[in-house]
């Protein structure tokens, strides 16, 4: 059995990223142990009454056994102290999981469909990817502009929901930097598994230069448009005329626009910054009204790259 | 007793009256049971043809059949239909109506009228849930979480609508058992001498009676905020989507025990019967049935885990979550147990008892391990989840649901099915289960989330294999619904006992006559008599 094998914790199971990973699986490995003996006991005994006491003759004759109240007793008792064991155990885990460390460093999530912002107490942005420094404690402030999405880190054991409406917070300490895979695991519509991100996690001073750098240093807007978009839009929109949950964005610019009202429209600047701002304005033919505003989120800089961006898509 | 049986023969409860009319007029609980099978059985068939659709899409990554937003209509309807159109009604309101009154040596069920009316509310919302195809559809998954099934497209509020008034149907079933149970048992049947099936659909129509009010509430409020505007649960309007999920799961935690009570239920007659042998911990049984009801009622924050809830109320339900572990446990020791000493037949009834128990036992053990909250908070809604409830619902209830056919079949239709294709039947659901849902733990082990249209290359492997494996079981139903078909119309006629059972409908003939028993039987003894 595979799960017998000291491979099992490395092999399948994601790597543990976080300080409290390995304890979360110790507490797994001893229920997944303690559940393999109870199959074991339950459907083997099955199996062996099973093969033991088959019907032999058409008239065979069984004992009266009505009830045996010690024996009734015991497997009722015994499961109930491995229960509150286990419950004792993963309380204690899960208070390290869940209490932030004081002065932890503090990021801001935001989802969104469908993706992951990442605000930083520094002024910086980032979408898609989030960075932090290795080795200190992280406390992420998890909030939603549209519907609930979810917050899941495997490589740390770790997950939780972002509500609109109100704050939610989880914490981590990752030592060993490196790049740590993302989920929304919170049901959001068309997008929800594209809705993924990156934790990459730095050793301090890397952080530390990647908090102070300007994102856009030296670009042009077609340069800063292309970052923002391959972060913020390509789990919905793609490049080529190819449809995703929204139109393609080859070839839009200049071009007649048909929308779900009937009405059309040559797509200019002002098109494009609108459908951005107020996407449910003006709904291009045959898709949904699914995509959440961007208002109040983007630079001047960033519309105008975003813009230029698609225009530069000829 | 000869002379009786041959007059049943001629005339029964099919046959006693002709024509459609007959039959949707009719207030016979057997025949309504009937009514539940046709309507369950093509849910199911539906159902389970989206669950195929589901895996052709999820066989390999990227787009395969049909696109993200067809993809989560069809989760949706796999989802809705079978916990509110199949699991929900499958075992009390078709077996149930049919065997409780003859488990108990009555007539019929306390008030026939209500029993039709419970039909016609779970057809009548069928259809609204149903016409919301014509209304953009429904992509919300089936627990319809706010603020999403607030925004979403028109079809939801028709299918809100509908499982509204299917909940009528399951709560005027309840309240129907809670009565036929108390005013119309036999005289001697005392309720230590009812069998465990009863004590099982008993517990349930309790739950069914109190909690289903809550889950029409939710969505009565759901269909107010999408169509009046008022902030319920909606933050843009001040609602609170958390509330929802609570009244939403403080209805839906108990009604994974309407589904799974009464599946324990048969699986109690199933292995006495074919172990010819007394039930063991029948008082242990019964009172477990009514406990794990009880208890149900208060586990519902396990669902809330990582929501926004507050740590001691995640740790209180954590504890109370384990607590059912145990009248479960003792359920499982006490089927165990009656095999001892037995005189065990390999039936297909028993074969499907024995998958139960087998496949159950997995189902519970995975289920302490989702409510350890600190492990919990890694497995929650990734494929860990859905390989335990698809253990527990179809492992566990459509397990039990088809054992149960097979095993009152002969009694239902008078017929007997071809053991031989039972067995192959059983053979393919047990191994395809098994082949379609344990990778999904080592699914979500992985990490991988539910509720997923794409995946990461890493879990293509898995999903191939899951994929298999479930077209493996639907096979074995549609080679299921044809032995049933069969045997209906072309199966030897059946004995009025071909399992040697101790249960008050096997002593009248098969099928039964109109009214059950032609002389009303008097009760003197527990009902596994095996001696």
């Amino acid at each position: 059995m595979f799960f017998g094998t000291k491979a099992f914790a490395g092999s399948f199971m994601p790597i543990q990223g976080s300080t409290f990973a390995a304890s979360v699986d110790s507490l797994y490995k001893f229920l997944v142990y303690a559940s393999l003996i109870s199959c074991a006991l339950v459907i083997g005994g099955m199996i062996f009454f099973a093969i033991k006491y088959r019907r032999k003759t058409n008239d065979d004759k069984t004992a009266y056994i009505t009830h045996n109240s010690t024996l009734e007793f015991i497997w009722s008792f015994v499961p109930f102290v491995i229960f509150m064991i286990v419950f004792g155990w993963s309380w204690y885990v899960y208070l390290q999981i869940r209490v932030v460390p004081k002065g932890a460093f503090e990021i801001n999530v935001v989802g969104q469909k469908w993706n992951w912002d990442f605000i930083y107490k520094s002024g910086r942005k980032s979408s898609g990817e989030m960075y932090a420094p290795a080795g200190e404690p992280i406390k992420l402030i998890l909030s939603s502009r549209d519907v609930i999405h979810s917050f899941y880190i495997p490589a740390f054991r770790n997950k939780q929901d972002a509500v609109p409406g109100m704050y939610t917070q989880m914490w981590f300490n990752a030592p060993k930097p490196g790049s740590y895979q993302v989920f929304c695991t919170e049901y959001c519509g068309e997008g929800h598994s594209s809705m993924l991100a990156k934790i990459h996690v730095l050793p301090k001073d890397k952080f530390e230069e990647w908090l102070r750098n300007d994102p856009y240093k030296g670009m042009n807007l077609v340069q800063v448009g292309l970052k923002l978009f391959d972060s913020r839009c390509t789990a919905c929109h793609s490049v080529s005329e190819e449809n995703k949950v929204g139109p393609g964005f080859k070839g839009l610019f200049g071009k007649k626009r048909d929308f779900a009202d009937g009405t059309s429209l040559l797509a200019d600047e002002n098109y494009i910054r609108e459908s951005m701002m107020m996407p449910a304005k003006k709904v291009v033919k045959g898709f949904s009204n699914v995509m959440t505003s961007f208002q109040g989120q983007l630079s001047e800089q960033e519309v105008l790259g975003v813009i230029e961006y698609i225009k530069s898509l000829q | 007793m000869t002379s009786t049986s041959t007059q049943a023969d001629e005339i029964n409860y099919l046959n006693h009256q002709k024509g459609i009319w007959s039959w949707l007029t009719t207030l016979d609980h057997k025949r309504i049971g009937i009514l539940y099978m046709i309507t369950v059985l093509t849910f199911f068939l539906i159902g389970g043809i989206f669950a195929m659709l589901l895996r052709v899409e999820l066989f390999a990554t990227g787009k395969n059949i049909m696109s993200a937003a067809q993809y989560n209509q069809v989760m949706t309807f796999h989802g809705a239909i079978m916990v509110f159109m199949v699991i929900i009604p499958g075992i009390p309101a078709f077996l149930g109506n049919f065997i409780l009154p003859l488990h108990i040596g009555a007539k019929d069920v306390a008030f026939p009228k209500l029993n039709l009316l419970s039909w016609y509310c779970l057809v009548v919302g069928a259809v609204i849930a149903v016409s919301s195809l014509l209304y953009g559809g429904v992509d919300t998954g089936w627990t319809f979480y706010t603020p999403y099934s607030i925004h979403t497209n028109n079809g939801t509020t028709f299918v809100v609508i509908g499982a509204f008034v299917m909940g009528f149907s399951s709560i005027l079933t309840g309240l129907n058992f809670i009565v036929t149970v108390h005013k119309l048992r036999a005289p001697g049947m005392t309720f230590w001498r009812m069998p465990l099936f009863v004590w099982a659909l008993y517990s349930t129509a309790v739950i069914q009676i109190l909690a289903t009010p809550i889950l029409a509430i939710t969505l009565l409020l759901i269909a107010a905020e999408r169509i009046l505007g008022v902030g319920i649960f909606d933050p843009a309007l001040g609602g609170d989507p958390i509330l929802f999920q609570h009244f939403f799961w403080f209805y839906s935690h108990p009604a994974v025990y309407i589904m799974i009570l009464p599946a324990m239920g048969i699986v109690t007659e199933l292995i006495t019967t074919f172990s010819r042998k007394v039930i063991f911990g029948y008082k242990a049984i019964a009172l477990s049935s009514v406990g794990i009801a009880a208890v149900s009622f208060f586990v519902w924050g396990h669902h809330l885990f990582v929501s926004g809830q507050s740590e001691l109320a995640g740790i209180i339900f954590s504890f109370i979550t384990m607590l059912v572990g145990v009248p479960t446990a003792i359920k499982v020791f006490n089927w165990t147990a009656t095999m001892y000493k037995g005189s065990i037949q390999f039936s297909s009834p028993m074969l499907f008892a024995l998958g139960f128990l087998f496949l159950f036992t997995i189902g519970g053990v995975t289920g302490i391990i989702l409510a350890t909250i600190a492990v919990d908070v890694r497995f929650h809604d990734t494929y860990f989840v859905v390989a335990h409830f698809h253990y527990v619902m179809v492992g566990g209830t459509l397990m039990a649901i088809m054992g149960g056919i097979y095993y009152w079949l002969p009694k239902i239709f008078g017929r007997m099915y071809s053991e031989f294709w039972a067995r192959i039947t059983w053979v393919l659901i047990f191994i395809g289960f098994n082949v379609a849902f344990f990778p999904q733990f080592v699914l979500g082990a992985m990490g991988m989330p539910r509720r997923y249209y794409d995946y990461l290359p890493q879990y293509a492997s898995l999903n191939r294999i899951s994929s298999v494996g479930s077209w493996t079981i639907g096979l074995g139903f549609f080679i299921a619904l044809g032995v049933i078909i069969y045997a209906i119309t072309k199966g030897k006629k059946a004995p009025a006992n071909p399992w040697g059972g101790k249960t008050l409908e096997w002593t009248i003939a098969s099928p039964p006559p109109h009214e059950n028993f032609l002389i009303e039987p008097i009760i003197t003894a527990g009902p596994y008599e095996y001696r």
